[in-house]
Parts: C-alpha cells; structure tokens; sequence
C-alpha cells in the first residue's frame, strides 16, 4: 500500500479524507465476545456523525470542554473526534484515577459533559456531582449494573445516537459545515500533567500541534495505511493519544482496541502490531515472563536459549544497525533466529514490528538491548504532553541505550548553563489551561520551552538526558552531579531496589542502598547463605561484594562518560531498613525523597564523609498496623573502586 | 453490549415475584442418621435465599435434595407448579435448576471454554455425528452456545484465562468458573453451595458482585448456603436456619439475627 497520508489541518478532516479515499479499508477493531470486530472508515465516519449530532444536540458548542472516562473503546474514540468536528475540547481521564482527583479538574475546565464507559466511572460522577454542579449530562457505553440509575444527567450511548439520528434528519449538511469552520490553530484536546505539587496543569494543544508531530514521525518512519497499532495505553497519557489517535488519524491506519487490560498480550499476539509503543515497566513485565517461562523449561530448551541468548547480546544488536559483523556469526545468528529469535518475537507478540519505541522513563541498558539483539527494532524518544512528544528520536541504524537521539526535523534545543534544556518545536503547546504565571514559567518570551530536564548532547550529536534539572548539582570542584542518573544505574541491577546518591557541594558522591529482597534472598538460598530477614541480609559480607561488584560496574561505566566521570561513587552504606512511602522517605509513586531522606539520616550522611567508617542509627519505623517502634542498628561503610577517566574501556 | 437484551426485557430486574420453589415437610434419613426433619421453607423468583446453619446441620443434603440427588423419606417438593415427592436429578437440571460444588466439580484438564460449554450440553440437539463432523445445522447450533458462553465469560471477566486449561487457576478464579459453567445451563434456580468458602476478603468482595449481578441482570432466583454471617446478611432477601436437620428460622437477615434460637445454636447455651 502506498503512502497516502491526509492532507488536512484537523483531526475531523482527515478522517472524512479517508473515508472519502478509502471507504471500505478497516479503522479500528475491538475485541468483543472473543471475536475482533472492525469498523471500517466509512462506517466510522457515520457513526461519528451521528455522535457528533446528537452532541451538538445536548448542547455541546465550539471551545466547551467534554469528558472522555475509561479504557480504549471504539465508542471513546470516536468521542474525540465528535467533540473535535463541533469545535469542542474533549478531555480524556486515566481511567483509574479516583473521584476526589477528578473534582478539579471537572472544576478547572468547567466540563458539562461526559462520556463514560461503564457504572464504575459513572459512579465516581455522580460521587462528584454535588461539587461539580456544571456537569449536566453523562452517558455510558456499558449499560451493565445501570440498570436501576434514575439520575436525570444519565442516559446511554444509544440515546444519544438516536438523538443524533433526529437532529440530522432535519439538518442533513450538518457534519460537513461543522467539520469545515475548525482550523489547524483550533485547540484540538486537553491533556492534564500530574503535578508532583499543587494541582495538575491542563495542556492545551492545538490540532497543528499533534497533526505536525504526527507527520514529523510518519515521515521519518515511513508509516502506511496497513501499519497495526495496538490501543492499549491510558488514552489521558499524550504518547497514547499521539501514537494511537493523531498518528491513527494523520496516516490511516488501523488501531486495536484489547478485549480487557488483562488480555492484552494475547491480543497483542493475535493482532501482531507492526507498529508499538512501550513504556520500559511494559517491557520489563514482558521480559520477566519470558525469563520466568524459560526457568520452567526443560535443560535443553534453556541451554539453547541460553547459548543463543549469549550471541544476541554480542552481535545481535549490531547486525540490526547494519554494522559490519563476520559471516559466521551472521549464519550462526541466522540459525539463532530459526531456533530461538523468531519463536521467541511471536510468543511476545512482536513477529511483525517494524518500529517500536519506547518512552516515558529511564530503560536499562540490558533490558533494552535484550530487546533489539532479538531483532526487534526498539528505540527511544524523548517528549512530553506539552511538546506533543516531538523532540527527540533514535533514527535507525543509530540507536544507542543510553541517549534519546538527535533532534527531529524543526526542532531546535540548547542546554543552559545550569544543564537545563530549553527548546523550540512545532509540537509545542499554547498554553496551560487558565494559569498564565505556569505558562510564563514554562515558555519564555522568544518561545523557548523549559523542560526542567537537565541533559547534554554527546558526541554524535545525541541527546543524553540525565536527571530533573533542579535536582542536579555540583561536586565541590564544580564537576556535574546528577543523583538521579546514578540512582537509576544503580537501581538497574536486579539486587538494588532503592538507591539515594549524595554529593552536591562535596567532596566526592556516595551512595545509599536498598537491597531487592527477593532478588537477593534468592541469590543467598542459591549459595545457602541463611538469614532471618532484611537487615539480617543486607548485613552480610557476601551481600556487601555482591553490591559493592555493582557500584564499580557503575563507576566503570561513568568513567567512560566525559562529563559525569567525576562523580563516580566513592562510598556506599547498604541501609538496615527498607525506604517506605508510609515513613515518608519514598513518594506514594515510589520515587526517593532524597531530601527528606538525608536530613533523617544525618549520621549516616556524616559517616559516608567521615573516617569512622562505621555509624550507629536509630529510626522510627512504622508498622503496618499503624504502631511505631525504633530499630536500632550499626552500619558500616565501604569504599567502592573508581576508575581513571576513560580508562575502563576494556571492562566492556 | 454484554448484556442479553431478550433476556432482561422480560426479567426486568429484580422484583422478587411469586414461589417458584417450595420444599414441604422434608425429611432425610441415612439409616439411623436423621440429615433432615420436618423442614419446610419456600424460595420465590428472583430472590437472594441463603440456608445457614452451624456443620452438619444439614445444608448440603438440603441442596442435594431439591436438584435430585437425595431422595427424602418424607415430604414433597414442588417447583414450578408441578408437586413431586422427590426430585430426579435429570428433571432438575431440564427444569432449570443448576448448582455450583462446594469442592468445586470441573475438568481440570479442560480449558475455561470447554467447561462452560459442557454447562451447555443439556441444550445441544444435534446428534454427536453431526456435532462432530461440524455438518450444516451442528456448526450453528455451535455457534449459539459459543456466543452465551462468551457473554457469560464477558460477564465473569475472565477473558483472559479463556483458554487456560482449569487446573492452572488460582482457587478463586476456578470458583468463579464453577458458577460460569452453571450459569451456561440459563437456569432458573441457581444452587451454590458455599461460592466463598476458602476465599480471601478481595475475592469474597469479587464473589458477591458477581452473585448480585447475576441476580440482578439475569433475574435468576439465588439459593445460597454460606460460612460467612457478613455475606450472608449483605446479600440475602432472605434466610433458613438448620441446625441438627431442623428448621429453627425462618426470615429477613434482621429477624434472623435478632432470633434468640439463632443466637443459641451458634453461640451455645448455658446448662
């Protein structure tokens, strides 16, 4: 199928281009009773019609904002783009989010309208109602447990088709006048970012943000017609709402929606995606079935797994960028790919993509590489809600684990002096929703857009993104010091669970460490060393090396970076106790509170820069039930090797 | 889109409606074992209806003797209009009367699908012939019981272990299948016999949704026996307690607990 991109600068446009260009060819699939059920573009079309109608109908106008709760389902879909044909501003919701998080919002952008899925967001409404007095009218797709809802601001989805149906009887242009009013300036959808402080911000994007975002990646990927797209993600998260709405749009496409969250890899298998975006905790779930499934496997499978897995790792990767790679490890791999590789890409689901990407958070390097050493082309990008996720991807053939890739086509970044990166692109939203001073705050002036993300370009002239701007700092002789940077390194071993770097305004970093229990008490059992629990474990000399081989690991690596080689780690603690949200030192995402965590443990900070090399530390803990007690324990410190600047290269 | 829409037309939610089961005088004797004595209690259409007791009071033989399995000395058994001394087991189920295993009785070694269709096997007209040559008017019939098992897998959301074979459930989740493949018969009367026995609170919680949403969109008339007071209250219309194989309650959660016979069997008595 050739490429036959739509032209036009809305969303409602393009869908009538491919509906005119391609009645027949199938939109969106949903698996429903066990069977796929597709919906063509024309038939699409219609029923966004008669959506669209029977929204306008209830009173929905140009620039009013209307809700969109609940998981990837045709019906929701085509709710965005009803809103969008009238002007309107739909906003999507997580669909987990609880009632008493959706009051602001509801509040903020003073939405009358809601289309939800089922009783159980219909529920959380209706449990907002009395401080959302401006929602007016709700309908749902399922009407299973609604039954007996007398409320007067429900109704069903069909009743709002049928109203459509009526509305359109008398005013048959209808649809096409509206859909020819809107602009590509238009604001095409809001997205609300969850505010780690205060309330969360809604980013207003305009359809000439998300249709060119979309093009800039159609073009360098060379997306077609007959790409598959699974439509599993949040459809409040932008990469959901680019890569499976925008893009499904700009290039027509087919999108799938799963049955439920909980078959979405069979699903995923079934359908086959030859085009996928994963976050890197989607990835790793997968990985660790793989591994868990292959630990079952008779002693033949998993030594030929095991042999052919050694050879990925060597070549494989490089046989996908195309860099040279001798004869005989390209029949071995060629024979790998029969007995492990091809097998293996159906069983995830990934026998036809042809791009994927992943974004989101920081991937481990081993965990990526697994990945593209199978064949599967997996690459990162850089992006966020408010850059309509257009900064920053790996192009093929130069795809390495730890950068995120040259800047895509209009798009122009600069790192500030304080290691922040400010940048311009097409992508870039309007404006946050009613608060100008977070708006002036973000977006400066000329245009540039600050991102609080602190990174650099390499080398090559990729992207390299280390830490949150505020959170990085300097060593006291001025060398850059990314705490988080480490911490992930750290936490990207299987035996570290937590890790906490310190070092601004010091001599030297050092670092604080959770051991992974599981992960370590497994290792411990293998080699029958006892123990009684936690601090028990995390005390033993053998867990010491064990943690103490990953730290040099870490330092190898950093020595090999031009910037960062400074600030490898020169002492490390392994801490009594497990870092806990209920003792306030983790957020309740489970991220480090390093702040909080080095006022509380002052003394242990003193030690790692002291000379006693040991530390003696009370804490308060709290017990599940709600008790508190103290624990009482003495810690020692240990120096981790470091390594020259750039001398390392032969530990690869 | 999950839902029968012929079927909750004419049920139209629940209004609990006229007896539809009615068990007079049962008695139950194995050899000098007295199971039950004298026991009469009716259920009426589409309501909740536990049977309590402490062990041995006999509830179990209360439920084998209304689906046939027991046949009583004494007293008679009249369901849908139609009175019988004892029930035949093949009469219960063609009359719509299906029932759940409180050690649960499925095929370990068959998928999800499979069980809930052998739930189907009493509606199959086709010979096995044509059943298994999948020939003209088997394939479609085949067909129709697929797609209610489908809604009924829909309905107890469990898609995603659709074909996974039994034995490789969670307990939970197979009790679930349990009430699935009774569910699959379209019964009018549903008997479960301890649906949360051995369940944590999460899966209890899980249970009882599934329970009164079966009542409550199916409209099928719910006979439960249950361990769990909590439940038991919650869910119920009404409540029969047994104790030693006698009636000794009869009424709403409220009376039942206010009952000082209740109170005694439960909590013993001072001699």
């Amino acid at each position: 199928m050739t490429a036959q991109a739509g032209t036009g600068d809305t969303f409602p446009k393009l869908l009538l281009e491919h509906a005119r260009a391609r009645p027949g060819d199938p939109a969106i699939r949903e698996k429903d009773l066990g069977i796929w059920q597709s919906w063509t573009w024309g038939a699409m079309r219609d029923e966004i019609e008669v959506l669209a109608a029977g929204l306008a109908k209830a009173g929905l106008t140009r620039g009013a904002h209307i809700a969109v709760i609940g998981a990837n389902r045709p019906r929701l879909y085509w709710t965005l783009t009803a809103a969008q044909a009238l002007g309107a501003i739909p906003v999507p919701f997580y669909e987990d989010a609880v009632a008493a998080e959706m009051i602001y919002v509801f509040q903020n952008a003073e939405i009358a309208f809601a289309v939800v899925e089922d009783q159980e967001q219909a529920d959380k409404l209706f449990e907002i109602l009395p401080q959302c007095p401006a929602l007016k009218h709700i309908w749902f797709d399922d009407a299973r447990g609604l039954r007996h809802y007398t409320q007067k601001e429900l109704s069903s989805y069909d009743h709002l088709a049928e109203a459509g149906r009526e509305w359109l009887r008398e005013r048959p242009g209808f649809f096409g006048q509206e859909i020819a009013k809107g602009k590509g300036s238009d604001t095409a959808i809001m997205l609300y970012t969850s505010g780690t402080t205060g309330h969360p911000k809604g980013v207003v994007l305009s359809h000439d943000n998300l249709v060119i975002a979309s093009r800039g990646y159609a073009e360098m990927e060379g997306l077609r017609t007959d790409e598959e797209v699974l439509a599993y993600l949040p459809m409040a998260w932008i990469g959901q709402n680019l890569f499976s709405y925008a893009q499904w749009m700009v290039v027509g496409f087919r999108i799938n929606c799963p049955e439920s969250a909980d078959t979405t890899l069979t699903d995923m298998r079934e359908i086959g995606p030859t085009y996928y975006f994963a976050p890197p905790r989607v990835l790793e779930a997968l990985l660790t079935q793989v591994t868990i499934r292959m630990e079952d496997a008779s002693r033949a499978k998993r030594a030929l797994f095991r042999h052919f897995m050694g050879l990925a790792r060597r070549v494989g990767a490089a046989i996908l960028d195309g860099r040279p790679v001798s004869p005989l490890d390209r029949l071995h791999y060629a024979l790998g790919t029969l007995c492990v590789y091809a097998p293996l890409r159906n069983a995830l689901g990934m026998s036809r993509v042809r791009v994927a990407y992943t974004a989101g958070e920081a991937i481990g390097p081993d965990l990526f590489v697994f990945y593209r050493s199978l064949g599967i082309n997996l690459k990162q990008l850089y992006g966020s809600t408010e850059t309509s996720v257009m900064v920053c991807v790996q192009p093929n053939g130069e795809v390495k684990p730890d950068t995120v890739g040259p800047p895509m086509k209009g798009v122009e970044i600069r790192v500030l002096d304080s290691g922040e990166i400010v940048l311009r692109c097409p992508g870039l939203f309007r404006e946050y929703y009613k608060n100008d001073s977070a708006t002036r705050d973000a977006k400066d002036a000329e245009g540039w857009f600050h991102t609080g993300d602190a990174g650099y370009f390499d080398d090559g002239g990729h992207l390299k993104i280390i830490d949150r701007a505020k959170d990085v700092g300097k060593l006291s002789d001025g060398t850059l010091f990314a705490p988080k940077y480490l911490e992930n390194k750290l936490k990207f071993f299987p035996h570290i669970k937590e890790a906490v770097a310190f070092g601004h305004a010091r001599g030297e970093a050092t670092a604080m460490i959770n051991i992974d229990v599981q992960a370590v008490g497994d290792w411990a059992e293998r080699r029958g060393i006892p123990y009684s629990g936690y601090g028990d474990l995390a005390a033993k000399p053998q867990v010491r090396d064990l943690i103490g081989e990953c730290v040099e690991q870490v330092n190898a690596d950093l020595s090999r970076d031009a910037k960062l080689a400074g600030s490898q780690i020169h002492r490390f603690v392994i801490l009594h106790k497990e870092l806990d949200a209920d003792d306030g030192e983790l957020t309740r995402t489970r991220k480090v509170r390093r702040g909080f965590i080095g006022e509380k443990y002052a003394t242990i900070v003193d030690a790692l820069y002291g000379d006693a090399g040991r530390c003696v530390v009370e804490a308060q803990v709290r017990f599940e039930d709600g008790r508190t007690g103290t624990v009482r324990a003495e810690l020692s410190i240990h120096s981790a090797k470091t390594f020259p600047r750039e001398s390392a290269l032969a530990a690869a | 889109m999950n839902l029968d829409e012929a079927r909750l037309a004419d049920s139209a939610g629940r209004k609990v409606g006229d007896v539809i089961l009615q068990v007079e005088a049962i008695s139950l004797a194995f050899g000098g074992v007295k199971a039950l004595s004298d026991v009469s209690f009716d259920v009426r259409e589409h309501e909740i209806r536990a049977i309590i007791g402490p062990n041995g009071a006999g509830k179990s033989s209360m439920l084998n003797v209304i689906n046939g399995v027991y046949r009583p000395q004494q007293g008679r058994i009249t369901f849908r209009g139609e009175t019988r001394p004892f029930m035949e087991p093949h009469h219960a189920a063609v009359q719509g009367i299906a029932r759940t295993f409180q050690s649960l009785a499925l095929f370990k070694g068959m998928s999800v699908l499979d069980n809930m269709l052998a739930g189907r096997n009493l509606m199959m007209k086709s010979n096995i012939l044509a059943q298994a040559l999948r020939i003209g008017p088997a394939l479609r019939e085949e067909i129709a019981h697929r797609k209610r098992v489908e809604q009924i897998i829909d309905f107890l959301e469990i898609q995603h272990v659709r074909k996974t074979p039994v034995g490789r459930l969670p307990y939970g989740l197979q009790k679930r299948v349990d009430l699935g493949r009774a569910l699959a018969a379209e019964p009018r009367v549903l008997l479960l016999d301890e649906p949360m026995a051995g369940m944590n609170v999460e899966e209890k919680q899980d249970m009882s949704r599934f329970v009164l949403d079966v009542n409550d969109e199916f409209g099928t008339t719910i006979v439960l026996i249950e361990h769990d007071m909590g439940v038991v209250m919650d869910l119920s219309d009404r409540v029969v307690v047994l104790d030693y194989g006698k009636k000794i309650a009869d009424g709403s959660p409220d009376e039942v607990r206010a009952s000082q016979a209740v109170i005694d069997a439960y909590l013993g008595v001072k001699h």
